[in-house]
């Protein structure tokens, strides 16, 4: 009889493995990239099968997340994947426990045992294999050299692994503070390991045999070991099978025998190849009608070129500025007219240190001898470390030298818009002076650098791929959200058959409709203005230009230099600056750059109980530059007569309650967590116990362990970071050993008036029965839950009384109690009131600058907060809470439903800010809180009616405030400016 | 309100307030939620002198509109439902000028309550003479050119009860039709029928007689005896429903051979009325507004009990669950004080569906949807302990995710419900 084969086709988001099978016994297997290039892929192992198997007669089925589209067109049947890892773990090693699964783009778990559960990575997941090609990239190795360096490590660093985005905002400023490359990469494992084990476990423990399956996991011997280490696996435990890669080719293999029909090779080859694709392709207007209109862009935009001049025989004064980016480094030298003297523009890889310091030494040894470089300035990631490294004279934020250069180019421009590797930022300019900064948000950002990861994953130069866009004949729609998002259209649009042109086209569109939606989201093109500068090295891609025009409806100027404008904006400040200066730059000569060294290394701050991880760098003069800190401390600065800060005033005060303890032998210890809303009513609760004769336990101040010692706990990766930390919190309860926890859901906060209702956000009222559900630990007896409307002194006490029955508290004793928790709590919202005019006063007896700096009460948390306020008084404001000021006005008219009594407080607080002068409000914004989304914009339109800025922080797990910073930094710098402008138009009239 | 000369609204969002004067020539666009409930409320509303029309843009535009229009980070129904409105209002369909929005607002302390804020807000610069109205049943924002008389009320209620039965024998007989397409059209015809009732003076009151027609009609449907997995689908209330939102998972999961299981819209509205209820019973507090509501709340249920007892005599298809019942369920996992959104609700369906043999779940919500990340996502673990054989699957919407990312979740549920046991 004719021997029938089984072939399983594995067509994943970057590769094809197919495994054939004779009677259940593996015969081949292969495993193969497709560079997006998916049926062509699939078509080549199909012919290298009939090759080695002539006419033979296979039962074939197809798997994989990229399969299905071609599986439906070809009429071949397809097995679902985790299906497919199902079906070959219960044939080979069916004692497994639980499945990981870690693909190109994918992540699964399958739990095998106790009631089978499969889990698939959400949308917005990163920790894939993707995301470690994207951060290898980063570093510039490959995958591989990624893994050695990894095995070489030393420590690890907190990294973002939920999308790619997050983990570059973390890793880049450890390259440019000079962290040391193989921690970082193993640190980027260990981010995986801590996505996979919170992300898709949530809550159930990944433990007994766990095998591990997919192409990462079967190469890359840095991130088993990170797994077997996190999860507590022996080598018995553990197992990484041999097959893995194709693992689930396998399993369908095994499918296919029970399903499909036997055919011949080449009768499969003939569906595969001729399948019809499907055309459900959204496809825009191509970006130029011919080329006639192509001609006549292009030459529109040439118009706006710089003038050149000849660094070997220029003589006389010259600029130099710096751009030390997130992914790229940017160096000009300018003439005192703006004649551009020197040019360089390349990929950060790395230690932008080290690239600069070489550029200069090539100008220093083409420059005529006469060239005397007057002034220099920089701006970027790497500024601090630069300006102290190379004696840069002036260090600027990114905003003011992307003005300054815009401004160059057209004097009158309104509207800004820079789209660089990693951000996009976007400012108003009124009166010669930045108006409004928005800039995205850390989920969008990656801009530029996506499309690059892009063109490479398709294997073309990112130029040559923009090019392909410019006449695509019908340009794929994408979505306009998160890279991550957009990853997974461009797989759909390629599985539909899309062309590489319009897919090219379609990125281009969708990085413009991700600004122009999500950025600027301008009502109407009217509100930016007539007068639009487009720069950043993105722009500087003819379809990406292009696609913004089309979308606004109008023509913009991109300057030739696009993406050296910040560099360039340096050089003219350089310039500005030292006006009325005769001396020279300081920035090192040929000498001293030829004896330019330096070293690194890596510390721990003992300021404070924060603990920032410092970076060290020494240079050889024996200057040394620190980073990574969040306060002047860090930097071995000492501060005398600083203004106390209302952030950790708040903080101090609400532990100092966890020191009053009751007078005789407690009736029994409860334990109260310090997250959510403890942060506002622990006085009332605390005072409460203790009254009733509780001995009360504070959970401890939380740091990034209180978020791992609840991680595995977390049933909603999606949720906002504070509540996140609230299951450490109990845990950290727990293991104090208190007799109960007392956490109560209350549906409404108290009613402060003003405002249309007083709840809570759902969230925080109806966190704790989340817990109680989801920690295995918790039971009725010891996490104590009651509902509670504190407003009502009668219903409290009853309801109290009803849960606390065990402790033999009676309600006319809580009756008794109330009264003291109710004047404690107006006690404690007193005295942050007075501390807030005190604070007011003592700043504006030294002229400094008041922000409000407003959130929620639980924002006090360091780990929440990571040392915002600090970085504000850093930069010389004093710093006020929202809800410490908001009583000192009646709420400003709005238009949304004020029903929540937090962000009622962020109204009035608005307010109280639009009345005083020296006052500004940044917002601060947890990632994932959904009803900022309301309040934001309501804060944002208070403000500017009253010609306030807005400044609005996301923050996230993510510890890095590099974009905090800028945003600070530009507010600074714009209030500097605004005043200028005034005491210009002053002395004017 | 104490300060009543404190202005409450700015003068950054202009409002038209819908007039009697306007009732006379305006079209009322009603968002696209529920097919075929709003199509029989509109119907409700004509019987009055309202014209209203069903939104059903459904193309990419409209998510664009409501990009561009909405804080990217608001929930995805609202990014939808202004999307549809600014579409259909930019489209030239419509005269601007005789144009009016409604929408449903329920005054829970979700972001749910602020839709019709942040609809005046994004229509407010180049539509600021399109009145927005609301459509509630607590007392917000009264406006006597749109009452909430009894007669209405009677209309809208018996709208959901028609609704939800006519949505239940669909998705019973859909799946299993001999002849394709034959349920759709019996469908249509009830719907035509139901609809011209609402206009006339008292027959649409006769639930049961309608009732056992209903029933009879679609039972004589031919259907095949096929066992097809049944799918749950629950969560946030306008992604459980709206085609626009979901992607039409209805139609996806039939395709796929599956019989979809929604619980109707009546169960929503006992929800809401039962809040306050709860609430009294919780923080002890009742006034006039509770007795009120407990007299609503005591109709609503013997309508449900009625429409249960004709579908169970009949005995042909599968009845909703009781409210009651859900309410016990309910309490096996969390309080029912637990009330922004659908609260405890959606706990509760996910353990009454896993209880009577729906073990394949979907839970639907938006991105990043507050009050699911408790009663959803996060009670998920314990409903799995209570029935280790259910099978239930989260999935997020929102403007960014693929229909592709969405369906390959669900097969491999389905991949999981047919698995040889």
């Amino acid at each position: 009889m004719e021997k029938i084969y089984d072939l399983g086709i594995d067509v994943g988001s970057t590769t094809v493995k197919t495994v054939i099978l004779l009677d259940g016994e593996i015969l081949y297997t292969k495993y193969e990239r497709h560079f997006s290039k998916v049926r062509e892929t699939v078509a080549e192992q199909l012919k290298l099968i009939s090759d080695k198997y002539p006419a033979a007669v296979f039962r074939t089925a197809i798997t994989g997340s990229a399969g299905l589209g071609i599986a439906q067109a070809s009429g071949i049947e397809f097995v679902q994947e985790v299906y497919s890892a199902f079906v070959a773990v219960n044939k080979r090693y069916p004692k497994t426990d639980v499945v990981v699964e870690l693909g190109g783009e994918d992540a699964k778990i399958i739990f095998l045992t106790g009631g089978v559960e499969q889990r698939m990575n959400g949308s917005c997941a990163g920790g894939t294999g993707a995301f470690i090609d994207q951060m290898a990239q980063l570093l510039g190795v490959t995958a591989d050299t990624l893994d050695e360096m990894s095995l070489k490590s030393t420590r690890l660093y907190p990294i973002a692994s939920r999308c790619g985005v997050f983990a570059k905002s973390d890793i880049q400023p450890l390259l440019n503070q000079g962290a040391k490359k193989e921690d970082i990469a193993a640190s980027i494992f260990q981010a995986v390991v801590d996505q996979t084990v919170s992300g898709l476990a949530q809550g159930r423990r990944i433990e007994g045999n766990v095998l591990f399956l997919g192409g990462p996991l079967s190469f890359l011997k840095g991130l088993r070991r990170a797994f077997t280490q996190t999860l507590g696996l022996d080598e018995e435990h553990a197992n990484f099978p041999e097959l893995a890669p194709c693992f689930m080719a396998y399993g369908c293999a095994l499918r296919a025998n029970e399903l499909s029909k036997p055919m011949s090779i080449d009768e499969t080859l003939d569906k595969i190849v001729n399948a019809k694709t499907s055309d459900n392709i959204v496809t825009g207007r191509p970006l130029f009608r011919d080329r006639e209109e192509y001609v006549e862009f292009t030459h529109r935009h040439k118009q706006s070129d710089l003038k050149y001049a000849d660094i070997r025989t220029y003589e006389g004064d010259a600029y130099l500025g710096i751009d030390a980016g997130s992914t790229t480094t940017k160096l000009v030298l300018i003439t005192p007219d703006g004649g551009l003297l020197y040019q360089h523009y390349c990929s950060s890889k790395g230690q932008p240190l080290d690239i600069i310091a070489s550029k200069l030494e090539e100008i220093y040894t083409i420059a005529n001898p006469k060239l005397r470089i007057k002034a220099s300035a920089v701006t970027g990631y790497g500024e601090e470390l630069i300006k102290s490294g190379l004696g840069i004279d002036y260090g600027i934020v990114e905003t003011v030298a992307h003005y300054k250069a815009a401004e160059f180019f057209c004097p009158d421009v309104d509207f800004i818009i820079d789209i660089g590797g990693q951000d996009i930022k976007c400012f108003k300019i009124k009166n010669h002076a930045i108006d409004s900064i928005m800039l995205n948000e850390a989920c969008s950002s990656g801009c530029g650098s996506f499309i690059q990861t892009f063109a490479q994953a398709m294997g073309y130069e990112i130029a040559d791929f923009a090019t392909l866009g410019l006449f695509a004949k019908a340009p794929v729609e994408l979505g306009s959200r998160c890279t991550v998002f957009m990853n997974s259209s461009v797989k759909q649009a390629q599985k539909d058959g899309a062309s590489v042109e319009d897919i090219s086209a379609g990125l281009s569109s969708s990085i413009i409709k991700n600004a122009v939606y999500k950025v600027i989201r301008a009502k109407s093109i009217d509100e930016l203005g007539t007068n639009i500068v487009v720069q950043g090295g993105t722009f500087l891609n003819d379809a990406v230009l292009r696609s913004f025009e089309l979308e606004l409806g109008r023509n913009v100027i991109r300057p030739a230099i696009a993406g050296l404008m910040g560099a360039f904006g340096c050089a003219l400040f350089a310039k500005e600056k030292s006006k009325n200066t005769d001396g020279i730059s300081g920035v090192l000569n040929l000498e001293q750059l030829k004896d330019f060294a330096y070293n690194s290394m890596q510390a721990q701050c003992k300021g404070c109980t924060a603990h920032c991880n410092l970076t060290i760098i020494r240079f050889s003069d024996g200057r040394r530059y620190v980073s990574g800190n969040r306060c002047e401390r860090g930097a071995g600065i000492k501060l005398e007569n600083k203004t106390e800060n209302m952030f950790e005033y708040k903080l101090n005060k609400l532990y100092s309650y966890g020191e009053r303890k009751p007078a005789g032998t407690p009736r029994a210890r409860v334990g109260l967590p310090m997250t959510l809303s403890y942060y506002d009513m622990l006085p009332f609760f605390h005072t409460l116990f203790t009254e009733l004769g509780f001995e009360v336990v504070l959970s401890d101040e939380s740091t990034r362990d209180t978020y791992y010692k609840g991680q595995h706990t977390i049933p909603s990766d999606t949720v906002c970071y504070p509540a996140k930390l609230a299951h450490g919190h109990i845990i950290d309860l727990l293991e104090k050993g208190v007799d109960f926890i007392f956490y109560p859901c209350m549906s409404y906060n108290i009613d402060e008036g003003q405002a249309d209702n007083h709840y809570n956000c759902p969230v925080v009222a109806y966190y704790p029965e989340l817990l109680k559900a989801n920690i295995p630990e918790l039971n009725d007896a010891n996490f104590i839950s009651p509902y509670l409307d504190i407003n009502y002194k009668r219903n409290t006490a009853h309801n109290l009384a009803k849960v606390l029955k065990p402790y033999g508290v009676t309600e006319k004793q809580i009756m008794l109690k109330l009264n003291a928790a109710y004047t404690e709590q107006v006690r404690y919202k007193k005295s942050n009131e007075q501390k807030a005019l005190e604070i007011i006063r003592e700043a504006r007896s030294k002229g400094q600058r008041i922000i409000v700096l407003a959130g929620r009460p639980y924002h006090v948390d360091k780990e929440i907060n990571h040392g915002i306020h600090k970085l504000i008084t850093s930069l010389g404001f004093a710093v006020v809470t929202e809800d410490s000021v908001a009583a000192l006005v009646d709420a400003p008219p709005i238009d949304v439903l004020n029903q929540w009594t937090y962000h009622a407080r962020l109204y009035r607080a608005a307010e109280y800010v639009c009345r005083n002068k020296d006052m500004q409000l940044v917002q601060l914004v947890s990632f994932g809180c959904g009803i900022d989304a309301v309040t934001t914009d309501e804060v944002r339109a208070i403000l500017e009616e009253k010609g306030k800025l807005y400044t609005q922080l996301k923050i996230d797990e993510i510890t890095n405030l590099g974009a905090a910073k800028i945003r600070l930094r530009s507010l600074a710098a714009a209030l500097e400016e605004k005043e200028t402008n005034e005491e210009r138009s002053r002395t004017a009239v | 309100m104490s300060d009543k000369l404190q202005k409450q609204y700015s003068d950054r969002v202009k409002r038209t307030t819908f007039t009697e004067e306007m009732k006379k020539d305006y079209t009322i666009l009603v968002p696209d939620m529920l097919p075929i409930h709003f199509n029989l409320i509109i119907k409700a509303y004509a019987h009055f002198g309202y014209k209203m029309e069903l939104l059903t843009n459904r193309e990419r535009v409209v998510i664009d509109e409501g990009l561009k229009n909405t804080h990217n980070d608001a929930c995805y129904p609202a990014l939808l439902v202004i999307g549809q409105f600014m579409e259909a209002l930019k489209s030239g369909r419509y005269d601007v000028n005789k144009t009016a929005l409604l929408i449903s607002q329920t005054g829970g302390g979700c972001r749910a309550s602020n839709y019709i804020y942040l609809i005046r807000k994004a229509i407010s610069t180049e539509f600021p003479q399109v009145p927005v109205i609301s459509l509630n049943f607590s007392g917000l924002e009264p406006n006597p050119a749109f009452p909430m008389t009894i007669p209405i009320i009677m209309r809208l209620i018996y709208s959901v009860l028609y609704g939800d039965m006519l949505m239940l024998l669909y998705n019973q007989c859909k799946p299993y039709e001999l002849e394709a397409g034959s349920t759709d059209k019996l469908l249509a015809r009830w719907e035509h029928r139901v609809g011209k009732l609402m206009g006339e003076k008292s027959r649409f009151m006769q639930t049961k007689r309608i009732y056992r027609a209903m029933l009879r009609d679609f039972a004589a449907l031919p259907r095949s005896k096929e066992n097809k997995p049944r799918v749950g689908i629950v969560g946030e209330i306008y992604v459980k429903y709206s085609p626009l939102a979901n992607n039409d998972l209805n139609s996806f999961l039939i395709s796929e051979g599956c019989e979809p299981n929604v619980p109707g819209l009546l169960d929503f509205v006992l929800y809401c009325a039962s809040d306050l209820i709860n609430d009294a019973g919780l923080y002890d507090i009742k006034t006039m507004r509770t007795y009120a509501y407990m007299i609503g709340y005591d109709v609503l249920y013997k309508f449900q009990k009625e429409q249960i007892k004709v579908i169970e005599e009949q005995g042909v298809f599968f009845p909703p669950h009781d409210f009651e019942h859900l309410r016990e369920a309910a309490d096996k996992y969390m309080n029912q004080g637990v009330k922004m959104g659908e609260g405890w609700l959606i706990t509760a369906e996910m353990a009454a569906l896993a209880e009577t043999g729906t073990e394949n779940i979907i839970c639907t919500q938006p991105f990043g949807c507050l009050p699911n990340h408790i009663v959803a996502k996060g009670m998920s673990r314990v409903i799995k302990q209570a029935y280790p054989n259910a099978n239930i699957v989260a999935i997020d919407y929102d403007p960014g995710a693929t229909k592709v990312n969405q369906e390959n979740r669900i097969k491999l549920m389905l991949a999981n419900a047919r698995k040889p046991q």
